[in-house]
């Protein structure tokens, strides 16, 4: 795959990033625990081989996995955090947020537009690493302005959420977040044109609760971890363990709440599938 | 009802008091203690004045979970008539920490839908303390729908610490139940009302709430997730709750000065829980005045109107 050479670098720092494993060469699969070769789990799309768990991935990393070479075109990358509550807890949200910054990383998600198999969609991939890949109010306004974006484009729209769920950093306008980006949506429902909401590991309270789960086909990762409350939230609640697979992808699958379990190597055939046949 | 007191009500309890023990007394020897409890009463007014102007943020949260407090199903006892209750989703369960149904405002028929709190340990437990299942939203988004319908304004009283966090909530649904109330309440073509009456607690309290117009009583508050919540986050550490109740910015003023309420509401003093008919009163004037507005604007108008209120909310640079 060309995109893995290209990227090559940039995962590997991502990879050190994301993993407390032995530096460099091997890598801890979270989920069946076994020591894989780095360069092994790169090969396979950052899937792990022993058991198929899918890795945590940048926004980078997933636009090349999704979109044509070259085709992604960033917008609204302009618009940064504010702190309307001028919040604190054991740091300064400004602080937390300039540091992010300083270490060139971005935003808790990147939307733009793209091609998708020569098809033009706008998109948002969400970005784990900053912050929880939380929604604030530039979330919900990227978000927001890509759907009014596919509205008078008429294009449709795909989204690939990984969030722990609000900004609590940002109060009230956070869950505000919620009402606004579903509106949207509303708008693009009303015209016809599709949504395609992807759930990767994990998506989380209120991404979950609301534009994440408006999808009109909504898809999920093998393994994703998704839900409204977490299982730790909800194990202090009921004061008992969870059953085991309790939340996760196959789990939603089984309960109705989801349309397909989709591999990350069958992610692109399968969204470019889908948004063909269901254009009009 | 017994009287509850917040720690912070105390001197204010132990003056009632007295003039309960004065009033008892008097009967017994048949004296006369107008000008002593008159004394008192004076007092109580100074005390509570002192106490309510300087009420701390997280004192607030506590008032707007005063047991006491009225809950949905008072005011609409209080505000309405004709009020026939309407049960169920339809699809699994009627989820007594929703409640809702057709009533009438003077003359002209509505359709209320409230979280339900309980005030006994009995009925705390049959409204699972205001948390709702998935089929608590899904009944409000059917009575939202049937609203539709009939052309009949819709207003919704909050109160909730948010839906309710268990296996059965995820199990069924919860999320979508949520999202699919947010995107329906945008779309409906009559006026909505949301009234945040307690406790305005996240995504739970939003599946309700998005509208027209929001409003706030005096002592409710409106949060993104408890201030207990927030505090074991990020402090690890459930005590730091003043600190972050006062960070969180949760009260009805901090709302109003943000643009994300209307109109805050003025309580009785000492709080909707020194009494209810008051509290109702001042609410049911509110929500007239608010009706009659949103009763002249088209639908386009209020459909516009609604989407550009939530679609302007944001802070960024
Ligand atoms: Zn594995």
């Amino acid at each position: 795959m060309f995109w893995l050479k290209r990227e090559r670098k940039k995962f590997d720092t991502a990879v050190k990033r994301s993993s407390k494993v032995p530096e460099g060469f091997w890598k801890k699969c979270p989920a069946c625990t076994q020591i894989i070769f780095s360069e092994e789990i790169q090969r396979n799309l950052m899937v792990c081989p022993k058991c198929n768990y899918h890795f945590r991935i940048s926004a980078q990393e997933r636009s090349d996995l999704i979109l044509d070479e070259g085709s992604f075109k960033e917008l609204y990358s302009d618009i940064k955090t504010g702190d309307p509550l001028e919040f604190k807890d054991v740091k300064r949200y400004k602080d937390r947020i300039k540091k992010l910054e300083n270490d060139k990383k971005k935003s808790a998600v990147i939307v733009g537009e793209g091609k998708i198999n020569g098809r033009r969609v706008m998109l948002a991939f969400f970005e784990f690493s900053f912050l929880g890949g939380s929604m604030g109010s530039v979330v919900g306004e990227k978000i927001a302005n890509i759907i009014e974006d596919a509205i008078e484009e008429n294009t449709g729209v795909v989204i690939f959420s990984s969030s722990g769920g609000a900004r609590m950093q940002e109060g009230i306008f956070s869950l505000m977040q919620m009402a606004k980006t579903s509106a949207a949506l509303s708008k693009l429902k009303q015209r016809g044109l599709p949504f395609i909401s992807v759930l990767t590991d994990p998506t989380t309270g209120g991404v979950t609760a609301s534009f994440a789960m408006l999808g009109d086909i909504i898809i999920a990762e093998p393994k994703a971890l998704i839900c409204f409350a977490g299982p730790r939230v909800i194990e202090q609640t009921i004061r008992q363990t969870l059953p085991e697979g309790f939340q996760r992808a196959e789990y939603l699958l089984e309960h109705g709440m989801i349309d397909m379990i989709v591999h990350r190597s069958e992610m692109k055939s399968t969204i470019s599938n889908l948004l063909s046949m269901l254009a009009k | 009802m017994t009287t509850y007191y917040l720690e912070f009500e105390q001197p204010i309890a132990e003056l009632e008091r007295k003039i309960a023990e004065l009033k008892q007394a008097s009967t017994l020897k048949n004296v006369n203690i107008t000008t002593e409890v008159d004394k008192i009463e004076t007092k109580i007014k100074k005390m509570q004045m002192d106490i309510y102007t300087k009420l701390s943020p997280m004192q607030r949260v506590q008032l707007s979970r005063h047991v006491s407090r009225p809950y949905t199903l008072d005011y609409i006892k209080n505000m309405f008539s004709d009020f026939y209750e309407l049960c169920g989703d339809r699809k699994f369960k009627n989820d007594p920490a929703i409640v809702g149904g057709l009533a009438k405002l003077n003359n002209d028929t509505v359709v209320v839908i409230g979280n339900q709190k309980g005030r006994s340990t009995s009925e705390k437990l049959l409204r699972n303390f205001g948390m709702a299942h998935p089929e608590g939203y899904r009944k409000a988004y059917r009575l939202y729908e049937l609203a539709e319908r009939f052309r009949k304004p819709i207003i919704t009283f909050i109160d909730t610490p948010g839906a309710y966090p268990g296996i059965a909530s995820e199990e069924r649904g919860i999320a979508a139940s949520i999202a699919e109330n947010l995107q329906r309440m945008m779309e409906l073509k009559v006026p909505v009302i949301a009234v945040v009456i307690g406790e305005g607690g996240s995504g739970g309290a939003l599946a309700l709430g998005v509208s027209n117009k929001v409003l706030m009583l005096e002592y409710s508050t409106y949060s993104v997730i408890s201030p207990e919540a927030c505090s074991s986050i990020l402090f690890k550490d459930s005590s730091k709750t003043d600190d972050v109740a006062r960070a969180l910015k949760v009260t009805a003023r901090d709302m109003l000065d943000f643009g994300i309420v209307d109109d805050i509401i003025a309580e009785p003093e000492g709080g909707a829980h020194k009494d209810h008919l008051e509290a109702a009163a001042l609410l049911k004037r509110s929500l007239i005045k608010h009706l009659d507005d949103l009763n002249k604007l088209s639908v386009t108008e209020l459909l516009d109107n609604r989407y550009e209120k939530f679609r302007k909310i944001g802070s960024f640079k």
